[in-house]
This record gives C-alpha cells, sequence and structure tokens, in this order.
C-alpha cells in the first residue's frame, strides 16, 4: 500500500494536466459519487473524428484527480474510435497502483466521463458498463 | 500543549485483552488502531465464545422443540430478550422485539404504525443530523401517506437549533418524531427527554434511534420517555443482530410488519390470527446465535460499567480533540467534546477525507472517510464528506496520539 501515493500520483494531483475550460468543446460530460463526493467534469474537443484537445475540472481525491490528469495526456491527438477502446484495465496499468475495490470507483471516474462524452456525441445513450455502476450519476451535454 | 490524561476511567489496555482481532497485527508489522467503532465495533472473546458454544452445545430452532435441545435454545434465545430488556430498562420483555439492526427496527415502526396511523394532513419531524436510516423511512413514509416531513435544523455548532424547534411549534397534526439519541457523524447528544414531552404535546409518538448511544452510555427507555427505542447490536460488541422496544399499548394496536411463521397464533385459508407480543413483529426464524449472542454483549458491557464506558469515551474524546486543535490546517466538527459521543469528524485542509483514511490506513490506522450516511449534515457544513475517528471503550491516549502523528504524516505527504 505504501506506494499508492507515489510521487508521479502526487506530482498529477498537485499539478493537474489539461485542467479547467475548452473554449468552444464539442461535447462535455460529468460524473458524479456521492460516495465520496468526488465530481469530475470533462470538455472535450472534436476534430474530423480526432480528440484535439480535453479539459477535466471537478474535486475529488488524489486519486480520481490524478488519474483525469494522466488520462488526459493519454486521449489527447486520438481518434475518437480509438479512445472509445480504452478499458478499464489500461487506465489501471497507467496509474500502476494497487486500489481496493472502493478506490477502483475514483481511478475510474475520469475514463467513465470521457465514455459518457464520447457516447453522447455519437448520438448514444450512456455505455451500457458505465451506466450499471449505480452510484455514478452521469450527465452529458 | 494536549497532555493526556494521567488516568482513565477505564483500564482500557487490559480491555484490548478481550478482543481478539485487537491483537492482531496491521500490514504485517503495524500496531493495529481501531477507531471506527461507530461503524461497527470489535467483539470480544466472551461474545465470540458464546456463538460457538450455541452451536456447539445448544443449537436447534426456537420455540418449536420438544425435544431436550429446542427447550435449551429456547431458554437462551427468551433469556437474551431478558438481558436486553433490562439493559434498555424495559417495563416489560413482551416489549423487546429481535429485528436485524435499528435500520430494521426503524423500519418496522414506518410500516407497522406508520402505514397504519398516518395519513394526509398529518406532519412527522426528524432532523437534519439523522442517519439514513432514521430519515429515508420517514421520507418514503410521507410519500406514500401524504403526510408531510419537517425538519429540526443544525447550528453551527452542530447541535439541533431550539429556535427550529419554535417555528415547528405551528404545525398541525403531528403524529410522529423521529430522533437519534446521539449524531454518528457530529457525536451531537440530543435532549431525548424536553423532545419526547415536545412530541407528547401535540399527541405524537416518538421513535428515537439509539444506535450511537446504547453502546457508550446507560439507557432507560422510561426516563427517556420515548415510545420506541431502536438498537444495533453489531455497534455494541455483539454481532450482527438488533432490538426494537416499544410501548405494549402501541404495539398491540400495530399491524404485523413482517408475516410468515411464528408470528402467527392459527392460520386458516381464509383468515389468520397474530401472535401475541413480541413475537407478533418476529415472522420467520430468527438469527438465533446472534440474538444469544447480543445477550451475551449485554452481560460484557454492563460488566465493565456503561457509566464508566461512558466517562472513558468523554475522556478520550476531550483528548483527541485537543490534540485535532493543535494541527494546523485540520477543521473539526461537532459540539464541544464535552457536549457529546465519542466521534471526532475532522477535515485536513488540501485533502480528500478518502486520501487521508487511506495514508492513516498505511499506519494501521482504521478510521471512516465520507458522508457517514448522513448528506444532509455534509451539506449543512458545505462538505462533500469528513473523515471520522471514533472511540470506544477498548480505545487508549496512545490510539489518539497514533491518530495525530497519521495526520501529520498526511500533511507531509501532500505537502499541505
Amino acid at each position: 500500500m505504501d506506494d499508492l501515493y507515489r510521487e508521479n500520483i502526487l506530482d498529477h494531483y498537485r499539478n493537474p494536466r489539461n485542467s479547467g475550460h475548452l473554449d468552444h468543446p464539442t461535447v462535455s460530460a460529468e460524473g458524479v459519487n456521492p460516495l465520496c463526493g468526488d465530481e469530475l467534469a470533462v470538455e472535450l474537443l472534436v476534430t474530423d473524428g480526432v480528440v484535439e484537445d480535453v479539459r477535466f475540472n471537478g474535486r475529488g481525491c488524489a486519486i480520481s484527480q490524478a488519474a483525469a490528469s494522466m488520462i488526459s495526456d493519454a486521449v489527447k491527438g486520438r481518434t475518437v474510435a480509438d479512445v472509445a477502446r480504452i478499458s478499464r484495465e489500461e487506465v489501471l496499468d497507467e496509474l500502476g497502483i494497487p486500489l481496493t475495490p472502493i478506490r477502483l470507483k475514483c481511478a475510474l471516474l475520469s475514463i467513465g466521463v470521457i465514455k459518457v462524452a464520447l457516447a453522447e456525441l455519437n448520438g448514444e445513450g450512456i455505455p451500457a458498463e458505465w451506466a450499471a455502476d449505480n452510484e455514478i450519476t452521469w450527465k452529458s451535454a | 500543549m494536549a497532555v493526556a490524561p494521567e488516568t482513565m476511567p477505564l483500564d482500557a489496555e487490559r480491555i484490548k485483552l478481550d478482543f481478539p482481532i485487537l491483537q492482531r497485527p496491521a500490514h504485517g508489522d503495524k500496531r493495529l488502531v481501531y477507531l471506527d467503532s461507530a461503524n461497527s465495533s470489535q467483539k470480544p472473546r466472551q461474545v465470540i465464545d458464546t456463538l460457538s458454544d450455541v452451536y456447539e452445545t445448544t443449537y436447534a430452532n426456537v420455540h418449536r422443540g420438544v425435544y431436550e435441545l429446542g427447550v435449551a435454545v429456547t431458554e437462551r434465545f427468551e433469556g437474551a430478550r431478558d438481558k436486553v430488556a433490562g439493559f434498555l430498562n424495559a417495563p416489560s420483555r413482551r416489549e423487546v422485539i429481535f429485528v436485524r439492526q435499528a435500520t430494521e427496527g426503524l423500519n418496522l415502526v414506518a410500516y407497522a404504525y406508520g402505514r397504519k396511523f398516518i395519513g394526509p394532513g398529518d406532519a412527522i419531524v426528524t432532523t437534519e443530523m439523522e442517519h439514513h436510516s432514521n430519515l429515508v423511512p420517514w421520507q418514503f413514509l410521507a410519500q406514500k401517506t401524504g403526510a408531510t416531513l419537517h425538519y429540526l435544523r443544525l447550528t453551527d455548532a452542530g447541535e439541533l437549533d431550539p429556535d427550529s424547534l419554535e417555528r415547528l411549534g405551528d404545525v398541525a397534526n403531528v403524529k410522529l418524531v423521529a430522533v437519534t439519541e446521539a449524531s454518528n457523524s457530529l457525536g451531537t447528544l440530543n435532549d431525548i427527554p424536553a423532545l419526547a414531552r415536545w412530541a407528547h404535546d401535540r399527541g405524537a409518538v416518538i421513535v428515537v434511534d439509539g444506535a450511537q448511544a446504547a453502546p457508550h452510555r446507560p439507557v432507560d427507555v422510561q426516563r427517556l420517555g420515548c415510545d420506541f427505542y431502536a438498537i444495533s447490536g453489531h455497534k455494541m460488541c455483539g454481532p450482527g443482530s438488533g432490538a426494537l422496544w416499544g410501548r405494549t399499548e402501541l404495539l398491540d394496536q400495530m399491524d404485523p410488519f413482517l408475516t410468515g411463521g411464528e408470528m402467527i397464533r392459527t392460520v386458516d385459508l381464509e383468515r389468520t390470527t397474530w401472535n401475541e407480543l413480541p413475537w407478533k413483529f418476529e415472522a420467520g426464524t430468527p438469527a438465533i446465535a446472534e440474538c444469544i449472542g447480543l445477550g451475551a454483549a449485554v452481560d460484557y458491557l454492563q460488566a465493565v460499567g456503561l457509566e464508566r464506558i461512558a466517562a472513558h469515551e468523554r475522556a478520550l474524546t476531550e483528548y483527541g480533540h485537543s490534540l485535532l486543535a493543535e494541527i494546523p490546517g485540520v477543521s473539526q466538527y461537532g459540539p464541544e467534546p464535552s457536549r457529546r459521543g465519542g466521534v471526532l469528524s475532522f477535515n485536513v485542509d488540501g485533502v480528500h477525507p478518502h486520501d487521508v483514511a487511506q495514508v492513516l490506513d498505511q499506519d494501521g490506522i482504521c478510521v471512516r472517510a465520507g458522508h457517514h450516511c448522513t448528506q444532509p449534515v455534509m451539506r449543512r457544513y458545505g462538505v462533500a464528506a469528513t473523515t471520522r475517528a471514533s472511540v470506544y471503550l477498548y480505545n487508549t491516549p496512545a490510539d489518539l496520539d497514533a491518530l495525530a502523528a497519521g495526520i501529520h504524516r498526511v500533511q507531509r505527504t501532500f505537502g499541505v
């Protein structure tokens, strides 16, 4: 457990990448986990099927905020289809820290809001695998 | 400078020896510091052994057997009811109903009393500080019956606001008041006798959630003047179990909650007559060993002494409060420590409560982080969550020293 708050996690938490708002987002979504009070919103700028820019804003624990920061770097410049294929496992591998079941939700909130935003972009409902998580409230716009 | 009390009302180091789990280390080599008893308490050897003993020597179903085991287990089961009745100072053992936990006891009242005696135009009063288990049943009851729901509010200091009680003075047809004796997220102790008089002046009944009070201080339902009182065994050194006490005249008027075996007297194809109290409310085979274990927990707590447990926790809470008050960047919630139960609810500036709890866990310290099933309380104080350390008879000042040292480590880890 000692490496849960290793330096790169704390660095992403203290200095989150791609934090704030976009001037003209193509699509946005937010997720709220009332269990711990994590709130996270994502804004995506999508041009010709490519995620050109991304911003996260919200509040929450170090794990959820650091995961958002790391995933934001990872999705920039990738195609929508590519991002839609990112799995939970890839995100957890990227974080590289051992997480208990309760903290998994923190770690996966950011990829969840991205998936919800992309579903909105494609005119689809909230993806089934994320909608099934009844602890988190998703909204997209 | 916070100074640890020189003498404590209880020798908690000796009491710890009764709790096998408190002998195990955390994360291999750390001392386990359990500060989450408001969530669920640990169990003494006496309770654990009772569970084994029931299964090894006396197990069969209750109230059925003509054989020796059936008679013996029924005696132990009903004996546990006597112990709980004595623990609550209930006027009669017939008024003590075994339930799964306080939540079920409160729901029993909401259904079996509320659905029968509350209707459109009636009012229900509860408080902003309730655990969801003493809020949601009343909200749901109001929605289902057309009654209105009113709330006593919290002061900035974490106590029930007397002005809000004053404002509710004009509400007509108050039929039921539901309040906790002790807040699980702030530690606030409520003046139940005064609230009972307020309810009874209006012809209302008062339901008390005793889950956070009964484990920690003497309870006397007659002195409190309440009509219903619910407890959870798992928070008072017992197994998963609970009890609801209610006044006979009310229980007699109520319909059953769950129906099935045990709660009947005669059944034919057209109609059924109910069993007498308390079994009218105990449908199905109960959690036999757990209820007997709850009786063992009552024995254990009474042998230590509820007055001494309360005094011990007060000393711990005052010490813990003074330790946390010395740490810059720590905000505390709740009334003055002399006016509350053994709960320390706090936040560390710049660190989410889940991260606080996670770093504390690395030092073997168990605390709860979250909204503590009191989301309205969190909103009242403008926070999403808090970290909560809660103490019990087996905690020592050294446990709180470990907490304070752990918080310093949290601050170092996050650079705040």
